[in-house]
């Protein structure tokens, strides 16, 4: 038990000094999602029940594969920090820290992937 | 930190029924939450029979009515008895409300009343408070000025006045925080709707000279950020306040100075 008064408590180790940062990135990048997902969807629909050589053919054009890459992209950074708040709500101490960077590097590791396979589509 | 479950010393027992008042015809049945630290026990819901033709309309009145002539023992906060102390916050029905503006006749069926959630309890429906009074005092509820004071008062435009009505009637019941999940899982460090609805009074009061000292010690991931608007804090609160409201507004303004 440790002789803390309320106030101590309260306060606890100040502020952290940032926050706003990430609340202001993930309104970037919701709009952002926003504006890409509908052409996203357009272009995966317009993908459905085609053969496995026209699926290619589309996504090597230039609007589709541009698309797709900005949605893996913002879509994986937007995740990112929204798991990395939901993290935040439900677990501490060094638990909270590991799934952080777990879900940081996850989110990376598909972005790379993602694109690399993009790459390897349309080029 | 998040806890689905009781603790095992929190987990609730069937209490006592008390009889039936003679001769009542108009009954109203209470399941009220007990707990005392005095003897170990765990906590137990207790259950009161009021004859409503001899009781006024508040769940304070039945309450005041067991206390004076059912059961002495139970123990709750009360004061003005018109919404204005914000004492008798309780959770009522599953809503956090103060129980002498709320009317038996808006519960349908039996009347569970049990303490505001997740706050350590003192004692029945009295919870601990310290934390969230500090918290209160965290966010520095004052006037804060720099310029020498005026030989007469500090003055302020009736427009500006304006910008306080819907925060200054705050009685600090903490019906709204307690009904907020982001604040049952890090009260520790997230101020929680009450205490930033206090920041908000302050930080847009025009006669206030330490609005960046303000935003500043909101600026932190858990102080204001675990607010997810999930809107729990305005639809509970008894005074028809919009803590939510508040909330986007600081962080609103913390974005606008940033960018």
């Amino acid at each position: 038990m440790r002789f803390l008064t309320d106030r101590k408590r309260a306060e606890g180790r100040g502020a952290a000094g940032s926050g706003t940062a990430h609340h202001w990135h993930m309104q970037i990048s919701a709009f952002g999602l926003a504006l890409v997902v509908p052409a996203f969807l357009y272009v995966f629909g317009s993908s459905l029940g085609k053969t496995h050589a026209e699926v290619l053919d589309i996504f090597s054009r230039p609007f589709p594969a541009v698309v797709t890459a900005l949605v893996l992209v913002v879509g994986m950074i937007h995740f990112r920090k929204g798991a990395q708040t939901m993290i935040e709500d439900y677990s501490d101490g060094i638990t909270r820290k590991v799934l952080i960077m777990s879900v940081a590097a996850f989110s990376y590791a598909l972005i790379a992937t993602g694109l690399f396979a993009l790459a390897k589509i349309a080029l | 930190m998040v806890q689905l479950t009781l603790p095992k010393n929190s987990k609730m027992r069937t209490g006592k029924t008390w009889p039936k008042p003679e001769g009542a015809k108009n009954l109203r049945k209470f399941s009220i939450y007990r707990w005392t630290p005095d003897d170990g026990e765990n906590p137990r819901v207790d259950t009161y029979f009021i004859d409503l033709d001899d009781c006024g309309p508040m769940v304070l009145d039945a309450l005041i009515k067991i206390k004076d002539e059912i059961d002495p023992t139970l123990t709750f906060r009360r004061s003005c008895r018109e919404g204005i102390c914000g004492s008798c916050a309780m959770n009522i029905d599953g809503i956090n409300t103060l129980a002498c503006i709320y009317g038996m006749d808006e519960v349908k069926g039996d009347i569970r009343v049990y303490p505001l959630p997740h706050m350590p309890v003192v004692r029945d429906l009295i919870p601990d408070l310290t934390h969230f009074y500090a918290q209160h005092a965290s966010i520095m509820p004052w006037l804060e000025t720099k310029t020498n004071r005026p030989a007469k008062e500090w003055k302020q435009s009736i427009e500006d006045r304006k910008k306080l009505d819907g925060l200054y009637e705050c009685v600090m019941c903490a019906s709204c925080s307690a009904a907020c999940p982001s604040y049952w899982w890090n009260s520790d460090r997230y101020l929680g709707p009450a205490a930033l609805l206090h920041a908000y009074r302050w930080i847009i009061d025009s006669r206030d000279e330490a609005t960046g000292e303000r935003l500043d010690d909101l600026e932190d991931p858990f102080k204001l950020y675990r607010c997810h608007t999930i809107m729990n804090c305005a639809k509970t609160c008894p005074k028809g306040l919009n803590p939510a409201k508040a909330i986007a507004e600081i962080k609103r303004m913390m974005v606008d100075r940033m960018v």
